[in-house]
This record gives C-alpha cells, structure tokens and sequence, in this order.
C-alpha cells in the first residue's frame, strides 16, 4: 500500500498552508526523517518530516502551491517493495483528496491532527501543541474555569453526548441554571463546541461570536434582581453602537497594554509661553489657547511618522498601512461617546488641531457630527487627566490598532542625577491589537510619544 | 368607577390564585364571580367529590374490616349525611377562599362580567347560578357596576358538555353536579364516560353498592392514561363488578318515570341498558359565551380561548387562564397558568408552562396517577425508550396496608436518561406522583433517581424500584 502524505496541520487555527517547496523530488528514495517539504503557513515556515521509508512516488501538489487546505494528499511514498510508477499510476486514477479531510478524527483528545505519515520536527511540534493547549481555553466560558455550574443532570448528559463544553452555555432556568432547552439552542447554535472537535475536523471554529459565551440575557439578569429594584433604560441608537462594537473589539481584537511616565515641564512651559503670544481677536479672547491634549495628538500624529508600521489597522487577512496620521479623539457626550478625527494631524499647526477640536468636540456634544468626521483613523486619544485619573487603559475603537490613555499632569517627585527632583508629569498608556502592533513595535510608537511631548519644540518645526 | 391593575373574572382556582398571585405583587386587583368562591373544583368538582370518596373508601374498608382482623357488624351508610359531610367541606373551603382574597386586599366583585373593551369590564347581578337561584354575595362583595382594569383575566372555566339527545335533565340525566348531591342512592347507574369525572362516580356508586355501567367511545377507558395503566385498572374495575363497554357510544336515551333505557352501539351490535340514573361525563367546554369576546375579536378554538402560553390572547390587555384557556382542564394547570399569566403582566421571568410536565391524578379506586408521556406517545414521537415497571406485590407497605395490587411504570428516553413519563396505579399513587414531577421539573436522569434515597417502608420504594428495572437492576421483583 503506498502511504498517503497528508498537508498537515501545525497550528489548531491552521486552515491552509502554502506548499513553499519540495526537497526530494519523485524517484527519489526516502526515510523517517527527512524532510520532504517547506511549508508556509501563517506563522512561519515549517518542514514536513517523512515518518516511513519507500520511494517518493508521486508528487501531488507542486512546490509554490498557495491554500493548500489541511490533509489534502500532498505525495505518496511508495513502500519498499512497491512499484513506484505504479503507485504514480494509480494514484491517478484516484486523485481524490485523503478521507482524512472529511472524516473527523477518531481521537478527540488528539486534536494536533498531524497526519500519521508526516511530522513536524519536534520543537514545530511542541510549538503546535502549546498552540493548542491555549485554543482549549478559548471559548470564553460563561462561567470562569473552576466555578461551579449550575445545570440540570440531563443538560450535562446531554451536552456532554454533544460534545458542548456545559460552562460556555447560558443558561435560562431559575437563577441562570442549565436547563434542556438552553443545551438544545446551543446546539443548534454552535455555542462551546469543543474545540478539540474543531481542530480535528480541520476547520477553525466558525469566525468569531459562535464561540463565544453569549451574554445573559435580560430575563437571566432580571431574574437575579427584585422586580421593584431597578427602572429599566431603553438603548438609543448610541448606547447599541457602544455595546457592539466594544464587545466585538474585546472579543476580536487582541490587546496588550504598555505604560511610560512622560514628562511636562517643557511642554508646560513651552505651552504658556505660546499661549501667552497670542494674538487677540475682535471680541478681545485669544485667538487659540492650546490645551495638552491638543500637544498629545500632535505629537501621536509625528510619532505615528516616525513609526510607520504602527500607523496601520487589521482587515481580515491582511493590513492597511496609511500614509497620513488620522487620530481619532473620544469625546464624552451626554449619554455616550464620540471619536471624531482629526485628519493628516501631522500636518496641522498646533493652534489648527486646536481649533479643529474645539469645533469638533462642540458638533459632537449637539451630536452634529457627520459620518466622514468620526469614521476612519488608525488610531485613538482618550484622555481622563481632567478627571484626575492617574492612568488606566482604554478600549481599541475597531478597526483602531493602538489607542493611547492619557492620565492626569500632576507634580511628581522623581531620582535625577541620584537626586531627587520634583517634575510635572502624566502617565499614558498605549492599548495595541497584537495582530498589528507587536511589543516591540507598539514601545517605539510609545517612546516616540514620549520624546515629542518632552521636548516639544520638536513640534513645531 | 373603580379601576384596578387587574380584574380577574371567574374566582376559580385559576382566578382566584391569580388574584392573590397579582395582590402579592402589589397590583391592584379585583376578581368576579356570579356564583361562588372556589370555582367548580371547590364547589362541584375535585374536593367534594374527594369528600364523598374518602366516605366510600372507609365504608369499603368497613367491608373489609375482617381482612385485617377486626369486626364490623351492621355496616351501612346514609346517603344525606355522606353528601351533607361533602358539602361542609367545600363550604368551609369556599369561606377559606373568601379570607384569603380579603387577606390580601382582593376586591370580589358579585355578578356576570363581560368587556366592553379592553380595560373596561361591565358587571351585572347574575339572574341564576348552577345550583338553581342566583346566591347571596359573600359579605364585603362590591355589586354591578363598570369597573376598569389595565388587564383583564378571562378565567371563566369551563362546564359538562351536553350531547345532543342526552341533554341532562337534573332528575334521569345527571352531569356531576347531580350526581355530586344525589338525594337518594340509585340501585343502577349508567355513566357515560370513562374520564377522570366518570370514572370517579362509577367508583364511588359501585362501593356505595350501585350497579353501575361504564360506557367509553375509545377503546380503553381512561384514554389520556397509559395503556398498560388503563388495562390493570379495568381488570380492577370488573373485578369490583363494574361493567365496562368500550368502543361503544350512546346512540339513544329513553326517559320513563323513574329510570332510562340507553341503546348503546358499539359498531357491531346494539344493545340496551336499562339504569335508574344516567351520568353524562363526556368531557367539559370553555365558557366562552357572553364575555364579549366576540365583538373584541379574542381568538377562540373548539371553545376555548387561544393564549400564547403566558396567558396573553391575541387582543393586548385581555388574558385567558385555565379550564377556558384550553387542555388538559385541571385546576392545578389553571392555577399555575393564573401565576404564569400575572406575573408575565408584571413584567418578571416567565416561562410557559410546560404542559407535559402536568401531572393528572384520578381518586377512583384503586387510584391513578401519571405525568409525562405514555408509552404509546413516547414511541408516536419516535423516541427510543426504557421502561421499568415494578408491581405494588413486591412492596412491603403495600402488603402491609393490605393493597398488594398495582403498579408503577416509568419510561426513559434511552439515548439521554431523561425521564419522560411515569405512571401509576394503586393505593395512594395520587399522592406519590409529585416525586417523579419534581424529578422531571429538575430534569433529573435515571442515574440521579438511582442515586436517590427512598425511605423504607413507603410505597415510594416502588418507585426507586421501577427506575432500576428500566436499567435491569431490579432488587424485589
């Protein structure tokens, strides 16, 4: 029987790999060991190990083959004894892909799939495996791991027979408790699916949300609460949008987040004095009156220059990187938020963005703002320093890749020169989707940030 | 004009517990009745009947005093005070209603409701009741008039329905509310089917020494029952010297003075029955009429109004509970309903109720008990079953108590455990039934059941027993 090899799957998320290229050609003898192939996949390049000894019969899918989906038939290896050109014939006739694709593996508890007759070397291998272990935790579980769940036995039998992990369902029985019918829906939904079951079906979950916990629902969040204890609040159209996209950016995007301390003195100072010069108006006000925040999106929008690779955002399966800096700036409203943007704010003069804020922050308070004004930018300013908010890390605004917290100015005794010194400074915080912005990438983003706002001059030129 | 949250008309089960239900949320509430706190379960159904079979039951064992070793001479019984005892109990009960509607600051309001619209219900004093004359307010009542509610509960319940040509005539032909009062004991009996209704009188005339007829259309009595259940109370039944006709129907009644002579037909041959008394016991309708339902466009179906499972009629404002809301017609389903339905109103976390999971219970003897499906319906829906069954003969207490027949049944659902139906038969199963409901309310496996400690000696051992048979582990039989 010659020994089908299969495209194996080295991650769990794997779907499909490019067949980057063949190291042993057809005729050519082979054993446990070597490499066959270099396969390319979303993370990096791996090689495929033959596992048996024969002769590389036939080569079924050709180097430089992109999507090649997981344990499609990639070659035969005829075994010793075998016709090689028989085996190369015959596989013609049955060009079908390996069953493997289609049947689920028998194993579930085995869910790296790696094809039988192909091995990653052992650190890919223990690389996938990791992977894997990592994936198992990744339905977030309506219950935190270890907590007790509430459900009914024949809700556990059943979920079990399912293979539905009973944590990741909601359940609607008295005080949230697992009955029937929630195992039922989430099985017609999909919901906690096993991801071992996932991965072995050589499919990733189903894009995002069907893994997901469902939120309770209003009778299980009203139920734990007397009828007379609350008034209920209607969603406008604002508040919904909030909650999705929120929602959607903490379940789809990763974030890490990173903190510098930044010092103000010079940017205090420089900011006094050219308040100071400024010109009156007809009504005797000054013609602008710059605010920190109004320095802080500047110097996000140089350093973003200065960065390039960080001023880019997610889309699917790849990245739009921008010429431009569009910084978006949240604006708390009267019941929400708005992040209108103030566009190409490298280019603008300090006085300008202010200006432009100014005019954007009052149209978004009267909810004036049109679309073209807070659609768009790769990334966000939020600022709580007027609340006197030390720091804290804010919420990606999809399909933002940073957004950067910015704490209160305050006075702050710091070591300079082995001696202590009293400094003016604040705290910001970057938040980064890792798919985009890696730590290294997002720290020089942060220091670049650091560096205009300590020596501000730098700004203005 | 006095206007309330809710306005419940019918003081039945169904009604008056939503009231109470209403009034412990706060709602403003009043209820309607022409006739009498309690409804029919009270007043002419469940308890007075209970009452007359708990006479008949102790007269029996009267009879019987020598099983067990003792002598009762000159056993007899009189029929007035055996009614007379069954009548305080629902008098009793029906002021206990009263108190509890004005315990918890119920309005009752005498008369005939209907609505107008919806929020406005006009009320008239009731011309008549059931038992004749129309009846005295319960004191504290308020009288005719309009009154407004936010929302209306229709909880009108339902009455005997009346097969045409056999229309009951209060003196040969009797519904249960004659029967319930009968003046004096008839020598023989037809009882015109073989329900929870008919089948109770039957046992109560037949120990009281009636000759009693039993006369079913379908071919198994107690036809919403499993069959096997059915099957062992028949053999029962016949025992005792009930006489059982199945697949049979009523095609005529002759009236003389003082008895009928029924032609009954059961599609093969005809043959005529003579009785002093004829109980027609073909099932109940929906009081629907007179409502005003009509003209606000409630839906209504084979006369009963149609809910949405949380009592809600398709006009906003108008709900329906109970016996006129539709099957099964059993006050414990309309109290629940009654529930469900206020609560819905008031905004809290409802479900609909889940009508398998109504347990019926019929107090004949030996009594019947179930919940869930029968075994012809499990397998009508496809599902592979298990079934155990465990007979009250291999039970300690049964023998004790001296009632060695009977048994319990119970069928799973093979592929996931779950409890689907279990039923009963034998002494004091009406009260063993509520094990298995909670069992099957907390969707419990047979694995739990298994698990589950019966205390010894009860009759409840034979249900851990029919558990474990329906998984081969039987340990007494």
């Amino acid at each position: 029987m010659p020994i089908n090899v299969l495209m194996p799957a080295l991650s769990p998320t794997m779907e499909k790999g490019n067949l980057a290229k063949w190291l042993k050609k057809e005729g050519d003898s082979v054993k446990s060991g070597d490499i066959l192939a270099e396969i390319e996949t979303d993370k990096a390049t791996m090689e495929v190990e033959a596992v048996d000894e024969g002769v590389l019969a036939k080569i079924v899918v050709p180097e430089g083959t992109a999507d090649v989906p997981v344990n499609e038939l990639i070659a035969l290896i005829a075994e010793e004894g075998e016709d090689a050109a028989s085996v190369a014939a015959s596989s013609k006739e049955k060009p079908a892909p390996a069953k493997a694709s289609e049947a689920k593996a028998p194993e579930p508890k085995a869910p790296e799939t790696k094809a039988p007759e192909t091995k990653a070397s052992e650190a890919k291998a223990s690389e996938a495996k990791s992977l894997n272990s990592e994936a198992k935790q990744a339905p977030a579980p309506a219950v935190a791991k270890g907590e007790r769940v509430f459900a009914s036995p024949l809700a556990r039998r059943i979920a079990k027979d399912a293979g539905i992990d009973i944590a990741a369902v909601g359940g609607t029985g008295p005080h949230g408790r697992i009955v029937e019918r929630d195992v039922r829906q989430a099985i017609e939904k999909g919901v906690g699916k096993a991801p071992a079951q996932a991965a072995a079906s050589g499919k990733p979950a189903a894009p995002s949300g069907a893994t997901m916990a469902q939120g309770m629902s209003v009778d299980q969040v009203k139920a734990m609460y007397p009828a007379d204890s609350y008034e209920e609040v209607s969603l406008d159209g604002m508040r919904k949008t909030i909650a999705k996209r929120l929602v959607e950016s903490k379940q789809t995007i990763p974030h890490f987040y990173l903190s510098l301390d930044v010092e103000l003195d010079a940017l205090l100072a420089l900011r006094t004095q050219i308040n100071d010069a400024a010109g009156k108006d007809k009504d005797g006000k000054p013609a602008y009156k710059l605010s920190v925040n109004d320095f802080v999106i500047k110097a996000l929008a140089l350093a973003l220059q200065r960065v390039p690779d960080a001023n880019a955002v997610w889309a699917e399966d790849r990245i739009l990187r921008f010429k431009h800096s569009d910084v978006g700036v949240a604006v708390a409203i009267e019941g929400g938020l708005f992040t209108p943007v103030i566009r190409r704010a490298e280019t603008k003069s300090l006085s300008a963005i202010s200006a432009e804020m100014k005019d954007l922050a009052g149209r978004a308070r009267n909810k004036r703002l049109k679309p073209e004004e807070y659609l768009g930018g790769s990334t966000a300013v939020s600022n709580l320093g007027m609340f006197g908010i030390k720091d804290f890390s804010a919420v990606i605004n999809p399909p933002h890749a940073t957004i950067l917290a910015v704490g209160a100015g305050e006075k702050r005794v710091v070591v300079k020169n082995d001696a202590p010194a009293v400094v003016q400074a604040m705290t910001v915080t970057l938040s980064c989707d890792h798919r985009v912005v890696d730590g290294a990438l997002g720290a020089e983003l942060l220091q670049a940030v650091k560096g205009l706002i300590e020596n501000p001059m730098s700004m203005l030129v | 004009m006095s206007s309330y949250d809710i306005i419940v008309i019918g003081a039945g089960p169904g009604g008056y517990v939503a009231a109470i239900r209403a009034a412990q949320l706060g709602l403003k509430t009043a209820v309607v009745d022409r006739e009498h706190l309690g409804g029919i379960c009270l007043n002419w159904g469940c308890i007075p009947t209970k009452a007359l079979l708990r006479s008949a039951e102790i007269f029996h064992y009267f009879q019987h005093a020598k099983d067990y070793g003792l002598s009762a001479k000159d056993v007899s019984f009189d029929m007035g005070a055996v009614v007379q005892r069954s009548r305080g109990v629902s008098s009793r009960l029906n002021g206990g209603v009263g108190m509890l509607l004005k315990k918890n600051k119920v309005d009752v309001i005498w008369g005939e409701g209907s609505i107008d619209a919806p929020g406005k219900v006009t009320v008239k004093a009731a011309t008549k009741s059931v038992e004749g004359p129309a009846k005295e307010p319960p004191k504290g009542a308020l009288g005719p008039g309009s009154y407004t509610a936010k929302h209306i509960i229709v909880a009108t319940g339902a009455r005997p329905r009346v097969l045409p040509g056999i229309e009951p005539d209060k003196k040969l032909i009797w519904t249960y509310f004659e029967a319930m009062v009968p003046k004096a004991m008839p020598k023989s009996l037809l009882v015109m089917g073989s329900g929870a209704i008919g089948i109770e009188f039957a046992s109560f005339y037949r120990t009281m020494g009636a000759e009693v007829t039993v006369v079913e259309l379908l071919p198994q009595i107690l036809p919403v029952e499993d069959a096997e259940i059915a099957a062992h109370a028949r053999k029962r039944f016949e025992k005792q010297g009930i006489k059982i006709i199945t697949g049979a129907k009523v095609t005529k009644v002759d009236k003389a003075a003082d008895s009928v002579t029924a032609t009954i037909d059961d599609g093969k041959a005809k043959q005529t029955i003579k009785a002093d008394r004829l109980i027609s016991a073909v099932g109940v309708v929906g009081n629907i009429e007179n409502l005003g339902l009509e003209k606000l466009g409630v839906k209504t179906d084979r006369g009963c109004i149609v809910t949405d499972g949380l009592g809600r009629t398709n006009v906003p404002g108008i709900y329906a509970i109970g016996d006129v809301a539709g099957p099964p017609m059993l006050a414990h389903k309309a109290e629940h309903e009654g529930v469900i339905c206020v609560e819905t109103i008031k905004g809290l976390h409802t479900h609909a109720m889940d009508k398998n999971m109504i347990p019926g219970c019929t107090y004949c003897h030996p009594q019947i008990a179930s919940v869930g499906l029968t075994e012809a319906k499990a397998k009508e829906q496809g599902l592979d079953v298990k079934i155990g069954r465990f007979p009250f003969a291999g039970n300690g207490k049964a023998i004790a108590l001296g009632e060695p027949e009977g048994m319990i049944k119970t069928i799973f659902d093979k592929k996931t455990g779950k409890l689907l139906g279990a039923h009963m038969v034998g002494a004091e199963v009406t009260e063993l039934i509520q094990g298995f409901v909670v069992a099957m309310n907390l969707e419990t496996t047979e694995e739990d059941l298994m698990h589950t400690v019966f205390p010894h000696p009860t009759l409840s051992e034979m249900m851990h027993e029919s558990v474990l048979d329906a998984y081969g582990r039987v340990i007494h039989s």
